[in-house]
């Protein structure tokens, strides 16, 4: 059964168009990066699918509508977003048992056990703590809940590298089982490139890219081209060029990989750097476009 | 703060997911449970202003006692008590300054209650939970609708008992007459008196509270101002316009009309002016039912405006 299932999904705030007739179609057991610039539509996205917005178009999550059934499907669904912050005045008890008290698929054990390994004081109120310890005690009660998806809306933001991998780990290694959703945004794309499963772009209300990762990989390559070989190379038809080092580097989608190889060294490319060659490579007045829209 | 956890039933918890018939009962309350003791966790002043309240007072009152009888025997004879004084009349003053203090309370946990969770931001978390909108407002109401109500309930019948164990001491140890007549006040009656009273004006102010409530949870920011000046400018304009403070009265009304409705005076007291309960005429106001008509509309606004709008 698809987890999430959306069909000319539109939002519209007054004459902005925050989503433009979004399809999305999310599988069990993935792992979902929703990548786009600022003010693309992934917060848009992410808060029709946990029904704290009403939209036009075609949306189910786990079967259900969001927008009608959005307390029972919050029995289902988990979500981290660095705009939904726990309150200051809460203590860590506080929190636990709040969230055993009303989740019927709490784990109180679970949580407990992931509490022990940090450093968090029981007692402490979320003021008292580190904002990396609140994402911590944050993560700690997600994981506790037998949630089928879970929706991180930058998880991560404003956590130093140790916290951030950390948090990555920790969700891959003790939560993630393959029956579980889970969909992710973030500007940190580096970080989480090993660890999706699917991969989407999403510019000004629009789907740019939708793929999976393996996908990704047999369809892209990055080729260092030789200095000698930059012609030959160029009439091959990248979509993107960019000069490290002194050196051409150059983004090919559906390229042979044997004809690259001849020219230089091939590699999968980043996400970021796909990111930069689909969204951020427009031409000029694409980009002026983009701003008036901003 | 913890006693309550206990007499709740702890089972639901562990129920496997597929035995749903009776946990389904069970948690429809649990949520509301939760969502009450969180309010509770949040806004200690919600018993704590009251007891606070109850300190000074008793502060005070041991004080005039100390001062009143260690005085040469003569205040007590003639002119040091005024001859109508019943003996109710200082717990009445007592429970007065703490139902005040509740009021004020219950005004301003009102204005917050919708109000800090968005300016936090912590409302996406709440929002997170499998809670809906309509169990955290009604969490919300129950605070000034009962929990304040039975609060200064509590405290007042508390420092009733203290006052009384004071002054009985006190006149056998000193004699004197004005502990004496404080120990002759009818408490119980007058407990019942006190448990209506508070209830009645619970149901009185449902539409104050409901008002506090949207308010708050639709200013961006001096939710204060915003419940207070549009009041202030009708008034302000029907005075300016039509010469007449039709609305005034009405606020009037609402502000201490519910007293007036929910006891009568006694006929035949023989202490002069005290009053005794009239639930018949309280329950046959219309403005009690003008007022819970109101109060509720506030209230499904409140409920309504955050679900729909855009949560920051």
């Amino acid at each position: 059964m698809p987890c999430i299932e959306a069909h000319g999904l539109r939002k519209t705030f007054g004459s902005t168009v925050a989503l433009d007739g979004i399809d999305l179609n999310v599988e069990e057991g993935r792992i979902l990066g929703l990548i786009g610039p600022n003010g693309a539509g992934k917060s848009t996205a992410l808060n029709a699918i946990l029904g704290l917005t009403p939209y036009q178009g075609e949306l189910k999550v786990l079967g259900r509508n969001p927008w009608a059934e959005r307390e029972r499907l919050m029995r289902d669904v988990c979500f981290i977003a660095d705009v939904a912050v726990l309150p200051r005045w809460l203590r860590v008890n506080q929190a636990v048992d709040y969230v055993a008290g009303v989740h019927p698929r709490f784990d109180r054990a679970k949580a407990e056990a992931f509490l022990a390994k940090t450093s968090i004081k029981r007692t402490s109120r979320v003021r008292e703590l580190s904002k990396g310890m609140v994402a911590q005690l944050h993560l700690a009660l997600v994981m506790a809940i037998d949630a089928r998806l879970l929706v991180l809306d930058e998880p991560t933001l404003g956590l130093d590298l140790l916290y951030r991998k950390q948090f990555y780990d920790t969700l891959l290694n003790d939560y993630f089982d393959h029956t579980r959703t889970i969909i992710v945004t973030t500007h940190q794309v580096e970080e989480v490139q090993h660890v999706l499963t699917d991969l989407m772009f999403i510019d000004r209300g629009r789907v740019v890219l939708s793929c999976s990762m393996e996908a990704f990989e047999a369809r892209y390559l990055e080729l260092t081209v030789r200095s000698d070989q930059v012609a030959a190379a160029r009439a091959l038809k990248p979509i993107n060029e960019r000069q490290l080092l002194g050196r051409s580097v150059l983004l090919f989608d559906q390229a042979d990989p044997a004809q690259l190889a001849a020219l230089g060294e091939v590699r999968t490319p980043s996400i970021a750097d796909l990111f930069v060659a689909v969204i951020g490579g427009q031409t000029p007045s694409q980009t002026q476009e983009m701003r008036g829209a901003a | 703060m913890t006693s309550p956890s206990d007499t709740m039933p702890d089972d639901a918890a562990g129920e496997l997911p597929g035995q749903a018939a009776a946990p389904a009962a069970l948690s429809a309350t649990r949520p509301f449970f939760w969502s009450v003791r969180r309010e509770l966790w949040e806004n200690g002043a919600v018993w704590i202003a009251p007891l606070a309240a109850a300190g000074v007072i008793l502060f005070g009152f041991m004080l005039a006692l100390a001062r009143l009888t260690s005085r040469v025997p003569t205040f007590h004879i003639a002119s040091g008590i005024p001859h109508q004084l019943p003996a109710e009349a200082p717990y009445a003053a007592v429970a007065l300054v703490i139902i005040v203090t509740a009021m004020i309370v219950g005004v301003f946990y009102c204005l917050g209650a919708l109000h800090n969770e968005r300016r936090d931001r912590s409302v996406l978390f709440w929002k997170s939970l499998p809670v809906s909108d309509l169990t955290t407002v009604l969490s919300k109401v129950f605070i000034p609708m009962v929990v304040l109500p039975v609060v200064a309930w509590v405290v007042s019948i508390a420092m009733w008992a203290i006052i009384y164990v004071a002054s009985a001491a006190s006149a056998a140890a000193t004699g004197s007459a004005l502990a004496g007549l404080m120990t002759q006040a009818p408490l119980l009656t007058m407990t019942g008196g006190l448990a209506y009273g508070l209830a009645a004006m619970a149901l009185w102010y449902a539409p104050i509270w409901g008002w506090c409530l949207l308010v708050g949870g639709w200013a961006r920011r001096v939710a204060f101002l915003w419940a207070v000046l549009p009041p202030l400018a009708i008034i302000v304009i029907e005075r300016i316009a039509f010469d007449s403070s039709v609305f005034a009265r009405m606020l009037k009304d609402r502000v201490n009309g519910g007293v007036v409705e929910a006891f009568s005076e006694a006929p035949h007291s023989a202490h002069g002016t005290m009053l005794q309960i009239d639930p018949v005429g309280f329950l046959s106001s219309p403005g009690l039912w003008i007022g819970l008509l109101l109060g509720a509309v506030f209230v499904a606004a409140a409920i309504w405006l955050r679900r729909y709008r855009d949560p920051i």
